[in-house]
């Protein structure tokens, strides 16, 4: 099949609002007549929740949380960026644009990042007018600053809680929708298989979680709103419950699945301290903005921190890339920490950790100001680990945070499945191979607010409303293959537990296909991931029924698909023979050690199409063209 | 060694909403005092199910203190001894070797136990659809800087937003009342400019649907308070309550 990737014609600023006016739209009194099913509901699945239903269409929103508000993207700290140089300094839709295909590392669709960029700024006054206390100056207007990969201030943000207040905004648009009955909410429901109708997304089937029933639901459309899928790798700064269970089965009923390899790695989050370790918690990138990253310049040192003199420091981001210094994009800070560690320089106890030193800051601005800025990412941080950071550096170490990779989608985010929409982290359209701090939160508000609202209306006007219902045999045939599955976890009665089977695989993912990759290890691991699979289908033990509350049978029905998935992402990476944004190929690298890229072999995006069980996936190609930005090397220097 | 220590703990099992409950006792060796409250229950949980018994159910998901999922009595307390900290903040430094802890779901009829440790809080979700929103659609926002707020106000509403939502401020009350959950959402809206055209009728629906759920009164214990992981402060009970007589009044 070939990739259609439907970008508007003309100038690439003027794409959007042509493209707007050429869709085809619904008329006010027949929207009633369509239900549009919505999966997941953080940021990007509320949004358009929300916005769908003041259209006037029916919604179904379905999540696996006891509440909609308890979705992940509630822990997104920093801020939220928007191209309105209320600074004064020099930003601009252009710039906001620019700067994320090049922080993507030119693996992005142009096309797609502008119109990003252009919504961007409605975000911000959409927010505002919820009431998202958003920090403010004492003139009573919004205050901004910097993140990685900009020279420029544009991030807003409320303290370090951006993604809570943001999702809670969203979250009141949609439960106000509730109340006016355009939403059905559907909570504590986990969808388990896509339905396809005469090849058009039709449907889901779900598991209601509290009661363990098999449910089948109908729709006009279905939208996947339901994140990335960091915890492939076990543990990953992603809440507990996350997983790519509903792409992997939207991918295995048909839909290509866009650039698996490009997960992003966090810089700043707190080192493991052990083998129970549950999950990683991230620090804010804010805290580069003050904070210094630094270690001993002798291999092994152990000397208390304020006991190492400045002279026998390395401030290695400093050092080599003066003009971005600590705010080097994510993945520039996340090598070069591993490249510390490998040196044998790395601090604590277990040598996988750089400090993250404030010192110099409280010295110039004094410890109330940090306090102000910062107050509650250090109380977290003395909390977990027992250690003050106004007194002594934080330790940091980069863990999985973010998965640029997902279902692909046109530019009306609409999957190579008709009638199946992928919104936010989901899908893998804005961010090329790395993303931009305060970008996920922007994205995932962009699709759902101001995207899908019109690019599904294009898509609706040219079907029949209600003309699936959940009792014909595409629905009763995919309800009995879940039904199937949840049996057999059941069954097998085996000796270890998902979780065991979660942390091999993670482990292996990390340590093949984590900050640094080479075709040997990843040959390795498409070699045991089979394995591990096997094992998994013979020795798993799940406990308790199927007709009640068992979060170890939902665990195992996740590790399942991640032990699939897990195999697609290292395909991929090894396909992928160049360094960019977050996938670093050893092979592939300038005599400075940076990512070098292979535009004239791997300027496309790889989506891989689902051949059958235990059958390779076959990849198609989409080509990346650049008109507005000429194709560079990166340079952060 | 020293960073390891041995703990009882003393569970209240429940198989499902109708069922009888009774506590359970475990023992529990060498925890590592680095790890979290929940990660010690994921380690006895790996081991009963290796010994092929029913794993404790907890609600827990972001474990990063924010997505108010998760929550336990401890030792009476709700979340645990630490102020201002999520169960899942909590770690095992704060308690030492031998140390009996019992753990119980926040208990109150209008949150009924769903399984072991888990209750159902969607009476929490129905307060917020009556009225806990400002009705902009989308797209009909102004510019952002086009309404100003002075700082105080903002950072006032947002002490108010914190609110994650996690019930231990009904767990807590005597009354099993909801009124700092409600009053944090009343007052985060009602602080803003943007929230006064829905005022007065946020607050009384707001407050309706709290009593049809069948939450208790307040009587000034000021328990929600000391138990709120957020910190919320009991001055938003205060502020609602005029709001909710000013809107009663005149209209």
């Amino acid at each position: 099949m070939d990739l259609k990737s439907n970008i508007p014609e003309g100038a690439i600023s003027e794409k959007w609002t042509n493209h707007k006016f050429n869709m085809k739209l619904v008329n006010p009194a027949n929207k009633r007549k369509y239900t549009v099913i919505v999966v997941g509901t953080g940021l990007a699945g509320s949004s358009a929740a929300a916005s769908l239903s003041e259209l006037g269409y029916n919604v179904n929103a379905f999540c696996f949380h006891e509440s909609p508000r308890r979705a992940h993207s509630i822990a997104a700290q920093g801020g939220i960026n928007a191209a309105k140089n209320y600074c004064n300094d020099g930003d601009s839709v252009h710039r906001l644009f620019y700067d994320t295909v090049k922080g993507g590392d030119f693996r992005s669709r142009e096309a797609n990042v502008h119109r990003l960029s252009e919504i961007s700024v409605n975000i911000i006054d959409q927010c505002v007018a919820q009431g998202v206390p958003f920090a403010r100056d004492y003139g009573g207007l919004l205050d901004n600053r910097s993140f990685g990969g900009a020279q420029v201030s544009r991030t807003f943000y409320a303290k370090g809680q951006t993604g809570q207040q943001l999702l809670i905004g969203a979250y009141q648009a949609m439960m106000k929708e509730v109340n006016k009955g355009g939403v059905t909410l559907f909570t504590s429901r986990e969808m388990m298989e896509l339905v396809i109708v005469d090849g058009k997304a039709k449907g889901i089937i779900v598991r209601n979680l509290r009661t363990g029933k098999i449910e089948r639901h109908s729709a006009d459309a279905v939208i996947l709103a339901t994140g990335g899928y960091g915890n492939a790798f076990y543990l990953s700064t992603n809440a507990m419950a996350c997983n790519v269970t509903a792409a992997w089965r939207a991918h295995k009923k048909g839909a290509y699945f866009a650039n698996p390899c490009y997960t992003q790695i966090h810089p700043t989050c707190i080192p493991v301290h052990g083998d129970h370790q549950s999950k990683l918690t991230l620090m804010s990138e804010s805290l580069r903005n003050d904070g210094r990253v630094w270690v001993p310049k002798k291999k092994g040192d152990t000397r208390d921190p304020k006991d190492i003199p400045e002279n026998e420091r390395d401030y290695y981001l400093e050092r080599k890339y003066p003009s971005f210094g600590n705010l080097v994009p994510r993945d520039l800070a996340s090598r070069n920490a591993k490249y510390a560690c490998d040196e044998g320089k790395g601090v604590g106890p277990t040598g996988l950790a750089v400090y993250l030193d404030f010192a110099a800051a409280i010295e110039r601005l004094g410890e109330n100001t940090i306090r102000a800025r910062y107050g509650n990412l250090f109380e977290m941080y003395e909390r977990i680990t027992g250690s003050d950071p106004y007194t002594s550096p934080m330790s940091i170490y980069p863990a999985i945070h973010y998965t640029m990779g997902g279902l692909w989608v046109d530019y009306n985010l609409e999957s190579n499945i008709p009638g199946l929409f992928v919104l936010g982290e989901a899908n893998f359209s804005d961010h090329g191979a790395n993303r931009l701090g305060a970008s996920a939160l922007m994205q995932g508000l962009a699709d759902g607010y101001f995207v899908i609202p019109y690019t599904i209306g294009n898509f609706l006007a040219d079907e029949t409303p209600g003309a699936c219902n959940a009792d014909q045999s595409e629905f009763k045939e995919a309800e009995q293959e879940v039904i199937n599955r949840v049996n057999t976890l059941l069954s097998i009665n085996g000796k270890r537990t998902a979780d065991d089977f979660h942390r091999e695989l993670g482990m292996l993912l990390w340590d093949k296909c984590g900050m640094s990759r080479n075709a040997e290890g990843l040959k390795e691991a498409l070699e045991k991931i089979p394995k591990i699979r096997e094992e998994f289908w013979k020795n798993l033990k799940v406990p308790g029924d199927s007709d009640n509350l068992n979060s170890s049978l939902e665990k195992a029905g996740r590790v399942a698909d991640f032990l699939e998935f897990g195999e697609l992402m290292v395909r991929d990476a090894l396909h992928r023979e160049e360094s960019c944004g977050g996938h670093f190929r050893e092979e592939s690298q300038t005599e400075e050690g940076e990512a070098l890229r292979q535009d004239d072999k791997f300027c496309y995006v790889g989506a891989w199409e689902h051949k059958g069980e235990n059958k390779p996936q076959e990849l198609h190609k989409e080509k990346l063209e650049y008109s507005a930005i000429d194709l560079a090397q990166r340079s952060y220097k | 060694m020293s960073d390891k220590i041995n703990l009882t703990l003393n569970v209240w099992r429940q198989k499902s909403p109708k069922s009888a409950g009774k506590f359970e006792e475990y023992e529990v060796k060498d925890v590592d005092v680095n790890s979290s409250f929940l990660e010690m229950i994921d380690v006895l949980n790996e081991d009963l199910t290796k010994k092929g018994q029913d794993p404790i159910e907890f609600d827990h998901d972001c474990r990063e203190g924010i997505c108010g999922t998760c929550g336990a009595m401890v030792n009476g307390r709700p979340h645990g001894p630490l102020k201002n900290t999520t169960l899942c903040q909590l770690h095992m430094r704060e308690f030492k070797n031998n140390e009996t802890i019992t753990l119980e779901p926040f208990r109150s009829t209008s949150l009924p136990i769903v399984k072991d440790l888990v209750v159902d809080r969607s009476a929490f979700d129905n307060i917020i659809k009556s009225g806990g929103f400002i009705s902009a659609k989308t797209g009909s926002g102004q510019d952002a800087n086009s309404i100003l707020i002075p700082k105080p106000d903002a950072d006032d509403a947002f002490n108010s937003a914190q609110c994650i939502g996690c019930s231990a401020c009904v767990a807590a009350c005597p009354n099993a009342s909801a009124m700092l959950f409600v009053a944090a959402k009343v007052n985060h809206l009602a602080k803003l400019p943007q929230g006064q055209a829905e005022r007065k009728s946020r607050v009384k629906n707001m407050v309706l649907a709290m009593d049809k759920s069948g939450f208790g009164n307040c009587s000034n214990a000021y328990e929600c308070e000391a138990a709120c992981p957020k910190g919320i402060s009991v001055a938003n009970i205060a502020a609602m309550n005029k709001d909710f007589m000013k809107a009663g009044i005149f209209s």
